[in-house]
This record gives C-alpha cells, structure tokens and sequence, in this order.
C-alpha cells in the first residue's frame, strides 16, 4: 500500500538497499538504509516528529506557539514541514557556514532563520538558542541534543525496522550528531540482535570550524551515552567525499556528504571482517541526499578543489 | 620510536605555533608525558589532574576516539597519528 492520508504519514519504514558493488565478499554485505526517502529528505524527520508529538502530548504546544531550535540545517527542515502543517511559529539558530540550499529551505517551510557566527559552529548555535530561550519563556526548545524523544524514535522505529529487514544484521554505522539516531537505534538493536556492533562515523572537519573553540566550552549532547557505542570512527572532508562520490560511481546512491563519511568507517569494518574471515551485514544509515550540498561544490570537480571548498564548512 | 601528534588550533600555544609534532611513548599516557617534556602544558589540557580525558577533548590514534580502545592506555605504535580536537556539536 503506497497511499497516505498527507505527506507527514510518509515518515519512516525507509527501504533498505543493498550495495553488492561496494560489499567486499559474498558473506560482507553492505546495506544502505535510506533516509532520504522521508517528508523533507533526511533522517531528522523521524526526530522532529516525535519530539513534536512529546511535547503535544506534554501540553506544551497550541496552535501559534512559538518554537525555537539550534540546528545546522536538517532537524531545522524537518520541524519546519510539521510547524508549518500545524500552526506553529518556528524560529531556527543556524551557524552561517552551512550550505545555502538549508537556509532557502527553511524559509520557504516558513521558519525564521536567526545566523549564529561561524567561528562558533553548532556550538555557538546551541548557545544562542540556549540564551534566547531564557530570554523568552512562553518559547519552546525542543532541544533536540537532550531531548528524549529525539533517540526514542529510533528505537521506536529506525531499528525495528532494521530487524525486519535484516535479521543477520552485524553491524550498524551511523553518523554522530545530536547522537540522537545512534542511540536510539544502538539501544533497540543491543537488546534485540546478540553480538551487534554499534559504529559511530564522525565528521572531521576543517581546522576553520575548530579554529578557535576554547575547549573548555565545548559540547557533548545529552542524549550521549558512550556506553551504547561500541567504535567511533574519525572520518576527514576529504575521505567523506571520495566515498560520497564512490557511492553515486558504484552504487547510483546519491548521498549527502556525511554519508560519505558513513560508509568510510562501514568499509573499514567490512575489510576487517574480511581479514578476520567473519561474516557480516552492515547497515550504513543514509542521512540524506546530496542536493543540499550542490552549492557546496562537493559534487563537482577535482576531489581536492572540492575538499578545500567544503573545508570550512558543516558538511554534517 | 616516534608518532606524529595533530595540535588543534587552540592548543598551539604549548607548541609555540606548530601544527604537528612528533613524540614517542608505548602508550597514549606516556606519549602525553613525553610531550609534556618539550611543550609544557599540554598535558594539562588533555588530561585531567585525576589522569582522564578532560570531557570536551576528544582524542584519535588513527581515527579511532581512544575512548573506546583503552583510553590514555591505548597502545602506540611506530607511526601512528594521533589527532587532538575539541568536542562540537551536530544535528
């Protein structure tokens, strides 16, 4: 059945499809779970919907209430289709170096988009955000780095899904954020597939977004619990590119550039599964598409011209 | 023995503006005090007085956060490249 009563009932229950050009052997498999395939094109709609319903069911939500939320662009989209269908007012803190394409995408869902500076990064935006929401106590933070409702989501659906679809799942990479997808997903799988491996990819990016963070204020979300990890895996701009670019030559997956950086630290797994003479399925989440990133010059060019062009930016 | 150590920008102060330096040690722990040696003060601001990674410091030998191998006991090798970085947020 592939009707739906509006676009918000299309959330979740992502194919997952199989990468037999990138899978290393016959008993290696990579699997690519595709997370664009949601309302707005990323995984963070599955956050933003139970987030949303959470703080509804809490009463904290009536038709124009205002929300306000940090983001470096996809948890912003995704809040915004919602608040847009329901009335809500949404009011989004973003770093000014991320993509173009974000910003127009959040005015057009209607959101208002309040610049953080971008020698700050994602953690100047939680800052400001954090500031404003004091400022403003009729204002409702989701906060989707400690909210609760955020890694339940997955756990609720992004790994039951999993299971239906890949029973002999080994490992689970995915991109390290709000922690939120890893969490959630780590925690459903750990409790139901004996011996699972729960990998983190993390972005590595240029010296510029790190240039002048004192680390004496730095971020770890909430929602993090290193417990529920088993690896974390750095990843640099220009091996997250080569791999996004080797995604779409191999496999005619076309990835945001934070996939790239996935599917980096899923081949390192699978070659040492190879060298090891084990079995494995590995699932590599998909967190979105590439076309928010075209403006970015990630896709085009020499991998090194594009390297140094996404260098300073957050391409995750 | 030696290992090649990415300074981030913030720590460069201890190395008197070097992006990159070199130490040795069999151990992450040892590497840290070996450095210390040369770049006074930068084993502070990695480790804590209690000898754990200070919460907002992340560190990689060969990419892999040393949180889930051993932590400051993780074992070094000829080669290796640890790299030194604040904690940022996503999403």
């Amino acid at each position: 059945m592939a009707r739906y009563d509006s676009i918000l009932d299309t959330a979740g229950d992502t194919p997952l499809v199989g990468l037999p050009n990138l899978s290393p052997a016959g008993d290696v498999r990579l699997w690519a779970k595709l997370e664009d395939r949601n309302p707005t094109g990323s995984i963070k709609d599955r956050a933003a919907l139970s987030m949303l319903a959470a703080a509804e069911a809490d009463g904290l939500l009536k038709p124009g209430s205002t929300i306000l939320e940090p983001t470096s662009g996809n948890t912003g989209i995704a809040l915004a289709l919602v608040s847009r269908l329901r009335g809500y007012r949404l009011i989004c803190v973003m770093p000014e170096n991320t993509s173009e394409e974000r910003r127009q995408l959040l005015e057009l869902y209607g959101a208002k988009v309040v610049p953080s500076p971008a020698a700050g990064g994602s953690n100047q935006a939680v800052a400001v955000a954090r500031r404003l929401a004091a400022e403003n106590p009729d204002w409702v933070m989701l906060d989707q780095y400690s909210n609760a409702a955020n890694a339940a989501a997955h756990t609720a659906t992004t790994g039951p899904e999993l299971l239906r679809d890949l029973p002999t799942i080994t490992h689970l990479v995915a991109g390290l954020g709000t922690t939120g997808t890893l969490m959630g997903t780590g925690r459903f799988l750990r409790e139901n597939v004996p011996g699972v491996k729960i990998v983190a990819a993390e972005p590595r990016y240029g010296e510029l977004v790190y240039g002048l963070r004192n680390l004496d204020e730095g971020f770890v979300p909430e929602l993090y619990d290193e417990k529920v990890l088993h690896r974390r895996i750095s990843v640099g701009t220009a091996d997250a590119l080569r791999r996004t670019r080797q995604l779409v030559q191999d496999e005619g997956v076309f990835a945001g550039p934070s996939t790239g950086a996935v599917l980096h630290a899923a081949l390192v797994v699978a070659g040492e599964a190879v060298k090891a003479g084990e079995r494995a399925d590995i699932v590599v989440i998909v967190a979105d598409a590439g076309w928010k990133y075209l403006s970015t010059g990630a896709y085009s060019g020499s991998l090194e011209e594009a390297a140094e062009a996404l260098d300073g930016q957050l391409w995750a | 023995m030696s290992v090649e150590v990415r300074i981030p920008t913030i720590l460069r102060t201890h190395t008197g503006g070097e992006k990159i330096v070199t130490g040795s040690g069999d151990t992450l722990s040892a590497l840290f005090t070996d450095l210390d040696l040369r770049h006074n003060g930068l084993s502070g601001r990695v480790i804590t007085d209690e000898g754990a990674l200070h919460r907002f410091v992340n560190v990689y030998v060969n990419d892999e956060d040393v949180r889930f191998t051993g932590g400051l006991g993780t074992k070094l090798s000829d080669g290796d490249s640890v790299t030194i970085l604040p904690a940022v947020a996503g999403g």
